[in-house]
């Protein structure tokens, strides 16, 4: 495989008199039959944000829980200004100032900010909480910060950018010197997104340390001061951001130069298929038309909240709509429940697999055949042979990668656990597709298999509704763009070669 | 498609047959001793070595003490001689004075004898081993009692039925229980509907059917209608749940109290006994190659409900709403319905067990069932099923039903006072559960 050579920066700071805030040597760490880190090395300074880049299963997961203390490394050296640690757990991790906020947030739901923040080191006075004393360091904080998160809220009030910013504090309380983020901005609005990053700028000044994990590469470009990537447990590249291109990292994760990101289609675009008028519920959804037709890609976009995945969820039966009537081919459907949405040849893969799309700890065939069973049933008996006929079928067309079908789904990566939902759909030959996020947290190059599926399908006439927040992503394979603000269509985009990432955003904004 | 299980997978699903294997070994050691065969088996041996040791026709009595057994020992012995040959010259059974008595009788009739044929006890007796010195006229017949080997007390055949016997109640509710806690949820109702079960089916013999002389039909019909009541009792929990979402816990906890309260308002907190001998069918019955009918229909049932889990659909939905309901349902599994299923299931299956309890006691009280809800989860438990939900394995209770048996039955025979057994048995539970937790850790 030849590759362009990736320039290495020597790993020794340029001021040997100056240790670098945080460095790994040499990390070694395996799980049984798995070698996920094999000799990994990473630089972090004081005032700088470092992005660390792979797909996923390239290890960088595991490289955060080292660096937290949740996994101690089977060999290689960790050092925080010089100085050697050995984490045995999460909190002698927390104690030598490093914080690290994971995707699934460390919040007791039913906790305040202030609560959560001071967990486990509550400022007490003669063995009471100093209740008063804490909520003015955190609303001392908060202001500092230059953020708004209500104080006396439970946290599973607060919204996930606010739940962010109670992590983010709660490191800064802690006196944290490095900040370990992953995934922060995934389920941010480009709004919250662009504040997260002031935020990060702000700390990045006062000389905090920043490792920032991400798979959205534009963003990598406005916020990270150097790249590391890895892949397949190594390291591959460590530049200054101004030293790579955008698809000079993708070749590097994925190890293979990308011809291009969205693959190109030839779909005709045929009469409406799924007709959607004056879908109601609540302030949710407050009266949504559209119509998707043959062969045609129709995006749904818009801000976290603006009503995206409540439509699609009325439209399959998921909830109970107020008012509205959909039509499929011209019929009007009496849609229930999802499981008549299925009846009439829908299908959706929903915004949160793990929650909602698959029964993580049930073998990839169960998963699988959940929705087919009743096809693939004899006076009540699973007909197994033909189960088996077509999981291996569609195993083999998607390209999913597992050692045995009867290995649990929660084991594999996300990529592949998103394939064997879609094989699921897929295997029941629905007409009208829903993808909600249908790439969210999936590594490169499965992202683009995936979206060759989704050419496949519109090119066999399906129909497919996505709904999705990366804006290139609905640029890159939309034939039609509707944008959502506050429940409401705020407009459409009919013209998808010539748009911009601009104009979604000002109608998202309305 | 048959394939090959690999051992790994086959260990995690029915690891605990391994251990229950171990405590019936365990068992089998401490309690091997000396036994001695009794009816038919022992007059077949002595039969054989009388004809061994005496010429033909020889001259032969027959002698049984009047324990179990004895009766048909003698019968057997008496005929089997005749038929051989031999000639029998009086049968006893009873007490040493009995066998004096016919001793005396041949000594004065003045014939000689050539062997006494009998049991174990009889031909210990100090009138058989000092014949020579009271009864010298009758010569020196040779003395012939079954001989004796050793065997395990655990493992003798009636032992093993009886072990059978007294979890089948249990075991055929537990069935109900996995489905339910499979789903995710639990039913603390089962025990309540024991009780309501067994008084409903006593009392409409009692009222309805015509009492001690109740027909068949009557019976059946009595029995029917109380598991139906109960598979009703489940179906209204199945509603609560499904359709109010009330926890299982708190729907069934409620339905605990209203059945066990309604079983002592039906049988005005007495116990219903005015039944016919012929009740007794189903549960002390033994019509299938001596097995009792409770532990053929809990086969039975086990064998269905292991079909039901693994190869049905409805089994596939099971599991899928256990695992995650939601994904469930966005899959167009239809979720209420699995769940009343479930718990209508575990009504009739308790329903079915009162009946079972009613027939082995021959009456019904509102005190049975008490606490079986929480022996039968043990079982559940034990059996490798997770209270989360989502997994578990039919045959995994039956051998968690099984262990828990075992162990009772084992501390009964090795003399364990009763309260130990208890604090022995939630030791055992929690270990069972550990040992799954650390299995799974791995």
């Amino acid at each position: 495989m030849s590759l362009p050579s990736p320039s290495v920066l020597p790993l020794s700071s340029t001021n040997p008199t100056n240790p670098p805030l945080l460095s790994l040597t040499g990390i070694v760490k395996s799980f049984p039959g798995v070698r996920a880190l094999r000799g990994v090395d990473l630089r972090l300074d004081a005032g700088e944000v470092l992005a660390v880049l792979g797909e996923n299963g390239a290890g960088k997961s595991t490289l955060m829980k080292i660096i937290g203390g949740a996994h101690s490394a089977d060999a290689g050296t960790l050092a925080i200004e010089g100085q050697e640690q050995r984490f045995q757990s999460p909190q002698e991790s927390r104690a030598a100032g490093v914080a690290v906020i994971y995707q699934e947030f460390n919040l007791v739901p039913a906790l305040t900010a202030v609560e959560n923040i001071f967990l486990g080191q509550e400022v007490t006075t003669g063995g009471f909480v100093a209740r008063r004393r804490e909520r003015e360091q955190v609303a001392a904080l908060f202001r500092r910060m230059g953020v708004e998160v209500d104080l006396d809220e439970p946290c599973r009030r607060l919204s996930t950018a606010q739940q962010q910013l109670v992590e983010i504090a709660k490191a800064l309380i802690h006196k944290a010197r490095i900040l370990v983020m992953d995934e922060p901005t995934a389920a941010l609005t480009s709004h919250e997104v662009e504040k997260l990053f002031a935020l990060m700028r702000e700390l990045r000044r006062q000389g905090m340390g920043i490792l920032y994990i991400s798979h959205r590469l534009e963003e990598v470009f406005t916020i990270a001061d150097r790249v590391t990537i890895l892949r397949d447990g190594g390291n591959v590249s460590d530049c200054p951001i101004h030293a790579i291109t955008r698809d000079q990292m993708i070749e590097r994760m994925v190890g293979r130069p990308l011809d291009q990101e969205f693959p190109s289609r030839s779909a005709k675009r045929g009469g409406p298929r799924l007709e959607v008028s004056g879908l109601r519920r609540g302030k949710a959804v407050q009266g949504v038309s559209f119509q998707v037709h043959r062969g045609e890609i129709l995006a749904l976009t818009g801000l976290v909240g603006a009503g995206r995945t409540e439509t699609v969820r009325l439209v399959f039966g998921a909830d109970p709509r107020d008012a509205g009537e959909i039509r499929l081919d011209g019929q009007v459907l009496d849609i229930r429940s999802p499981r008549d949405a299925i009846e009439a040849g829908m299908g959706l893969l929903t915004e949160d697999r793990k929650l909602q799309g698959l029964v993580l700890r049930h073998p990839v065939r169960e998963n699988f055949s959940l929705p087919n069973l009743r096809r693939w049933c004899r006076r009540g008996f699973v007909q197994r042979r033909r189960e088996r006929s077509e999981l291996d079928r569609y195993i083999a067309a998607l390209r999913i990668r597992l050692s045995d079908p009867e290995e649990r789904v929660g084991n594999l990566s996300g990529g592949n656990q998103q394939k064997v939902v879609l094989a699921k759909w897929l295997a029941r030959d629905c007409e009208v597709l829903i993808f909600d996020e249908p790439t969210r947290g999936i590594d490169v190059g499965a992202k683009y298999e995936i979206y060759l599926l989704m050419n496949e399908l519109v090119a066999a006439g399906k129909s497919i509704l996505m709904i999705s927040s990366e804006l290139p992503e609905v640029l890159g394979m939309a034939d039609r763009i509707l944008v959502l603000h506050e429940g409401r269509i705020t407009g459409e985009i009919t013209d998808v070669a010539h748009a911009t990432q601009q104009q979604i955003l000002q109608l998202a904004h309305a | 498609m048959p394939e090959p299980m690999k051992p790994a997978r086959w260990l995690a699903d029915y690891g605990m047959i391994l251990v229950l294997v171990l405590l019936c070994a365990f068992f089998s050691a401490v309690t091997y001793s000396e036994q001695s065969p009794t009816g038919e088996a022992a007059a077949r041996q002595v039969v054989e070595a009388v004809l061994k040791a005496v010429p033909k026709g020889a001259r032969v009595l027959v002698v049984a003490s009047d324990q179990p057994g004895d009766a048909v020992f003698a019968a057997r012995v008496e005929r089997d001689l005749t038929a051989a040959g031999a000639r029998v010259l009086a049968t006893v059974t009873g007490e040493p004075r009995n066998a004096r008595e016919a001793l005396q009788k041949i000594q004065s009739a003045g014939g000689s004898m050539d062997a006494i044929a009998a049991t174990r006890v009889a031909g210990g007796w100090r009138l058989i081993t000092d014949l020579a010195s009271d009864f010298s006229s009758l010569g020196s017949p040779r003395v012939i009692t079954p001989a004796s080997y050793r065997w395990p007390n655990f493992l003798k055949s009636e032992n093993l039925l009886n072990i059978a016997n007294q979890i089948a109640v249990i075991a055929i509710v537990a069935i109900g229980m996995t489905l339910v806690i499979i789903t995710g949820g639990i039913d603390l109702s089962v025990g309540s509907l024991i009780a309501l079960s067994a008084v409903l089916a006593a009392g409409f013999i009692r009222d309805q059917a015509g009492g001690m002389s109740a027909s068949t039909g009557g019976m059946v019909l009595g029995c029917l209608l109380a598991i139906v009541v109960c598979g009703a009792v489940g179906g209204f929990s199945g509603l609560m749940i499904t359709r109010f979402a009330i926890p299982p816990f708190i729907v069934t906890l409620a339905m605990m109290l209203v059945g066990s309260g309604l079983a002592y308002i039906l049988a005005q907190g007495q116990s219903i006994y005015q039944i016919p001998d012929s009740f007794v069918w189903l549960g002390r019955g033994a019509d299938l190659f001596g097995l009792p009918n409770a532990v053929v229909l809990l086969l039975v049932l086990y064998a269905l409900a292991q079909v039901l889990m693994s190869r049905m659909k409805l089994g596939r939905y099971l599991y899928a709403v256990g695992g995650n309901a939601e994904a469930a349902r966005l899959s167009g599994v239809p979720v209420r319905r699995v769940l009343l299923f479930a718990y209508v299931a575990s009504g009739l299956l308790a329903g079915l067990g009162g009946v079972i309890m009613a027939s082995q006691l021959k009456s019904g009280s509102p005190t049975y069932g008490n606490m079986y809800e929480l022996y039968v989860i043990a079982a559940v438990v034990v059996g490798g099923t997770s209270l989360s939900g989502g997994e578990g394995r039919m045959l995994g209770t039956l051998t968690g039903a099984f262990t828990i048996a075992v162990i009772q039955n084992g501390m009964n025979l090795t003399n364990v006072e009763s309260y130990t057994q208890k604090v022995v048995l939630g030791l055992v539970i929690l270990g069972a559960v550990l040992l799954d937790k650390l299995r799974q850790a791995r």
